[in-house]
């Protein structure tokens, strides 16, 4: 008798536990679901879709859209410039970035200090700092007002605005940040006895940084490096706002797709090509940051 | 145990000073060096003439504190000194700038005769055993030993026959493929000893190298590492807290209070004639008479000795162990009273008691055990063993 009392509470207790799981897990996914799964599902099968001469969705299957996004130069070429933007951000916020990281992390005093003064920047809203370089690299801008006015140029450099310069100084500007929080947290966790062994091994500071620092902080590298990767290969403000004809990215055509041009199931399968890169990407640096790290 | 053929592939002292590229160097300042006279400092001075390290009045303090102060001390050659100290007495910190990892507020650090202080970690030929051991993570066990040699930029073949040698001689040939991670404390305790003897440093500096593991292991290493380190014949310097396992290892210990040196001794010296009453308390058990001098005789409650202190206040350790039960009548030469046993505390080969005397004065007395021990004993110690000690200052000083 006492054993089966006893077996009821315990099942009544898992229950509960259960319960409790349950309720806790619930809103999450509840969430997930309906705003990430369902519409991706939809999306997909737009993908699959096509549009009537009468513009009007046509529901039968067809891989079309697919084959558009390989055979139109424009979309693959758009496609191409975006990944070589991306990779253009992500190699000067990895250089802006890690010497950065490395210096507050190693040498600065007032840590805190700079730690926030890095981290201020994305309180700002995105769209104040595009324009603001529209602001400063336009043809009346503050930069070719300033270089006119010391007599270094005589008329305004005109591939500043509206270019895929633009575009790369911009987004670096923007994702530099995110490149930096991932070093820095690399680098901070960097036992510091780490680097007084190496010196105590014989190692100069120069040596110590590159086969002990630089080593250990791969991790976040790999991780910054993806995030600015793929923040940027998705943008499409910058483009919009300082891009022109020449800096145009793959979003800014996804988005005409599915607004004026009204070619839905298009918009959608190039988008599921771009999440199907990203989802790539993240997948090769999460194995990556698995196998780069030790403890 | 640690195998034997190691002096020879380590490279002794002889070794090193034909493996070093200062060599000759070493050779001309040691003949100088002889001429520098030694500052005082108490108790035995090692029996080697020629310091290999020489600290002179160091100093050392962060912003307003002082954490060391005037440290004068010598290393010999092929000597185990041990630093010992409890938490903040600045041992530590005292190894961190010998390392070079700290920098000293004043005073001066030489090593063969030349200025070590000045220069910076990665060019003394000191090396270190941290706390932590400190393995690189990202590195094999046998690219851990093998670091600071491929940094000194040894042909690769003798960078694998010195880290084999070395992975040998801490018998850890097996894991040499391994990262740090997948070995245990102990064993990793072994690659960081590995990796800094491999490099044949004149000094090893080890910084509490073995606080991290069980009481067993722990007894274990301290027997390995003496052996290792007569086997290798470099000076070591290490730094700990535990007073049992600095008097098993050392040739002498350096006892250090709140970053000042309170005795500098062989470990038979500081324990049998402790300097100060701080000492005589940290290292072993002891029971601290205080008393009064007059005409030779010190007296303490009822008990009184000759003794060849002057007159005024006297203040000596008596060790539990000098205590013992009378045999008989209480001959002339030895202080004999009587005690009521109030505690007994079980150590396994003997037995601590406590004894309050007649007039209220309670002493810890060491005997070989026995099982209930109570009522009232004879006991006697020997005027000898009553050793005088300087008071230790309590109050911190500003």
């Amino acid at each position: 008798m006492g054993r089966t009392l006893l077996s009821a509470a315990f099942d009544l207790d898992l229950m509960f536990s259960r319960a409790y799981r349950a309720a806790i897990t619930a809103p999450p996914l509840l969430w997930v679901a309906v705003f990430l799964l369902v519409p991706y599902a939809i999306l997909f099968c737009y993908s699959f879709w096509s549009v009537s001469p009468s513009q009007e969705i046509v529901h039968s299957w067809t891989l079309d859209n697919y084959r558009q996004l390989l055979q139109v130069n424009v979309y693959w070429q758009t496609l191409f410039r975006s990944m070589w933007i991306a990779a253009r951000v992500m190699i000067f916020s990895l250089f802006l970035g890690y010497p950065l990281a490395y210096f507050l992390s190693f040498h600065a005093r007032r840590k805190e200090l700079l730690y926030q003064l890095v981290i201020i920047p994305l309180w700002v809203s995105y769209l104040v700092r595009a324009y603001a370089w529209k602001t400063i690299l336009g043809s009346d801008g503050v930069l070719n007002t300033l270089l006119q006015y010391v007599h270094l140029i005589r008329h305004p450099l005109d591939f500043l605005l509206y270019s895929p310069f633009a575009v790369v100084l911009t987004l670096t500007h923007i994702y530099t940040p995110f490149a930096f929080l991932p070093i820095y947290a690399a680098l901070e966790h960097i036992p510091r006895n780490l680097v007084e062994a190496s010196h105590d091994l014989g190692a100069s500071p120069f040596q110590t940084f590159w086969r002990v620092i630089f080593p250990l902080s791969i991790p976040g590298v790999v991780a910054g490096a993806t995030f600015a990767f793929v923040l940027s290969l998705g943008d499409f403000l910058a483009p919009l706002l300082l891009g022109g004809p020449s800096g145009i990215m793959i979003s800014n055509i996804v988005v005409s797709l599915f607004g004026a041009a009204y070619n839905w199931p298009l918009g959608a399968a190039i988008s599921f090509c771009m999440l199907a890169l990203v989802l790539g990407l993240l997948f090769l640096s999460e194995s990556f940051e698995k196998k780069w790290s030790f403890r | 145990m640690w195998p034997r053929a190691t002096r020879s592939q380590l490279g002794g002292p002889d070794a090193l000073r034909t493996a070093g590229g200062d060599a000759g160097a070493t050779k001309c300042v040691k003949d100088t060096l002889a001429t520098i006279s030694e500052p005082a400092t108490t108790g035995a001075e090692p029996s080697s003439a020629a310091p290999l390290l020489e600290i002179r009045s160091l100093a050392k303090s962060f912003g307003k504190t002082a954490v060391l102060r005037d440290i004068s001390l010598q290393v010999a050659e092929g000597e185990f000194l041990t630093i010992l100290g409890e938490s903040g007495s600045g041992k530590t910190t005292l190894l961190r700038i010998i390392a070079g990892f700290e920098s000293a507020t004043s005073g001066e650090i030489l090593m063969g005769g030349e200025r070590l202080d000045n220069l910076p970690p990665y060019r003394r030929r000191v090396n270190t055993v941290f706390q932590h051991y400190a393995l690189f993570p990202h590195l094999t066990v046998a690219e851990n030993v093998g670091y600071g040699l491929k940094i000194a930029r040894l042909p690769k073949q003798e960078v694998m026959t010195r880290v084999e040698q070395a992975l040998d001689m801490v018998k850890m040939t097996a894991y040499a493929a391994s990262k740090p991670a997948k070995i245990s404390g102990g064993q990793q305790q072994r690659i960081a000893l590995a990796r800094a003897l491999v490099n044949r440093p004149r000094l090893l500096l080890l910084d509490e190298p073995l606080s991290a593991l069980d009481a067993n292991l722990r007894r274990q290493m301290q027997v390995e590492l003496k052996s290792l380190q007569r086997e290798v014949g470099i000076s070591f310097v290490f730094v700990t807290h535990d007073q049992e396992e600095a008097m098993v290892m050392s040739d002498r210990i350096a006892l250090l209070r709140m970053g000042e040196l309170e005795q500098v001794a062989s470990p038979r010296e500081i324990y049998n004639r402790p300097a100060t009453a701080y000492t005589a308390q940290f290292i072993g058990h002891t029971n601290l008479l205080s008393g009064e001098v007059k005409d030779g005789v010190a007296r303490c409650c009822d008990l009184s000795w000759r003794t060849g202190l002057r007159d005024g206040p006297g203040l000596f350790s008596l060790r539990p162990e000098n205590i013992r039960l009378a045999a008989g009548a209480g001959s002339g030469s030895k202080v004999s009273f009587r005690g009521t046993i109030l505690r007994q505390a079980f150590h396994g080969a003997t037995e601590l008691l406590q004894v309050q005397c007649t007039d209220g004065l309670v002493l810890s007395i060491r005997t070989a055990s026995q099982e209930n021990w109570n009522g009232d004993v004879d006991l006697e110690f020997s005027p000898a063993d009553a050793v005088p000690v300087r008071a230790s200052e309590i109050e911190e000083r500003t």
